[in-house]
């Protein structure tokens, strides 16, 4: 059983508290896209439905497009060990506006909470990982600023890395198994990217 | 003979990219985009961004779109086969992107290897729904890209333009030693 002690909702809720026209937000498909469409639907969202793998890297094109905004991507441990290389492709533009937060659970939570690499080695024959350290990962793609966070009282500290301080900003959340209601966003992605740039740019 | 035509068919490539003010261009190393790749390098205007795989270039076109600039995807047929499920978001999101392909296993390539991804590339492009635009004579190169680029941002599709084996060149490995 995972340790974690931190509920990934209220902890959401809290990096997105009081977002303005100047923060851009991407959520990974599945549990990430309902976390961030709890905290509040906004056009200045993209939530994902799908597209496992290409929660970062568009963040990545969205924040090289946009350096004057904040570009701030939750994904989930499954989201993010599909797309490993893209922390290096992070890595090598070193985009100052851009913080990535995984939501590490440990489990595959939309297929049945399988088991994914970030939970420990041994944990019984159908609940074991690699232990994999998702912060270790990024750190050794390039990216310098990196942590795990897994305390309550380290959750302010957070809100502040992910909105302020200057990125790429990389950390893992440890949070909680647990079954939740599904909170979601629009579904048509060419109007979830057309009400985007419309907030945007002022035109679809 | 007027000036236009005397230019490599590389740098016309990169005159269309700057005409449609693309912004960011992604690869792979590539020996067909190398001289692109390079001109798009030295630009000021465009920002490039190496792959650990073409998968990523789909989602950072996306991104790219959602912020304001439009970019290229500069990949091999093997990339092909890598982007696949994401190519998908072209269609459920509906934005403008554009890729140039340089094609293996297509015209006197040597190596089997690149034969089964080479024969299958415009099909899959096809089931995906990427629009072809095929281009086996360097006269051609620049027209095509060209079409290729209003058709994604002027009309919102996803277009692909194969750069041939006939085109590019087949790799010459005269000489060296097979056992």
């Amino acid at each position: 059983m995972s340790t974690a002690v931190l509920r990934r909702r209220p902890l959401v809720k809290r990096v997105l508290a009081g977002a303005g026209d100047d923060l851009l937000v991407i959520a990974g498909l599945g549990s990430s896209n309902w976390d961030v469409t709890e905290a509040g639907d906004r056009p200045l969202n993209m939530p994902m439905w799908g597209g496992t793998g290409a929660t970062v890297p568009m963040g990545l094109g969205l924040a090289l497009a946009q350096p004057a905004k904040r570009v701030l991507v939750f994904t989930g441990d499954g989201d993010m060990l599909m797309s490993l290389g893209s922390l290096a492709t992070v890595a090598t533009k070193q985009p100052d506006n851009l913080a990535i937060c995984v939501l590490d659970n440990e489990k595959f939570g939309e297929t049945g909470n399988q088991a994914t690499h970030t939970s420990p080695r041994n944990n019984g024959p159908t609940d074991s990982g690699a232990g994999t350290d998702l912060s270790v990962v990024a750190r050794g793609c390039g990216i310098g600023d990196v942590g795990v966070v897994r305390e309550e009282r380290e959750i302010a500290q957070l809100v502040k890395d992910l909105r302020t301080r200057k990125g790429p900003v990389f950390r893992v959340a440890k949070v909680m198994v647990e079954k939740l209601d599904f909170v979601m966003p629009p579904q048509d992605g060419a109007h979830l990217k057309d009400r985007f740039r419309r907030a945007l740019l002022g035109q679809p | 003979m007027n000036v236009a035509t005397t230019i490599d068919w590389r740098d016309q490539i990169f005159e269309v990219f700057q005409d449609h003010d693309i912004r960011q261009v992604y690869h792979v190393p590539d020996a067909g985009h190398s001289r692109l790749i390079e001109a798009c390098q030295r630009s000021n205007s465009i920002r490039t961004v190496p792959l650990t795989t073409e998968e990523e270039g789909v989602a950072l076109a996306a991104g790219a779109w959602l912020g304001g600039q439009r970019a290229a995807l500069l990949m091999q047929i093997s990339g092909v086969g890598n982007t696949v499920n994401l190519l998908g978001l072209t269609k459920t999101l509906r934005f403008p992107f554009l890729t140039l392909i340089t094609m293996r296993g297509d015209y006197g390539e040597f190596n089997s290897w690149q034969y089964p991804m080479g024969q299958a590339t415009p099909r899959v492009l096809a089931t995906m729904g990427v629009q072809i635009y095929s281009v086996d004579r360097p006269e051609d190169a620049k027209a095509s890209v060209d079409a290729a680029a209003r058709a994604a941002f002027n009309a919102g599709q996803a277009a692909a333009v194969l750069l041939r084996q006939k085109l590019i060149g087949i790799k010459d490995f005269a000489g060296t030693k097979s056992s």
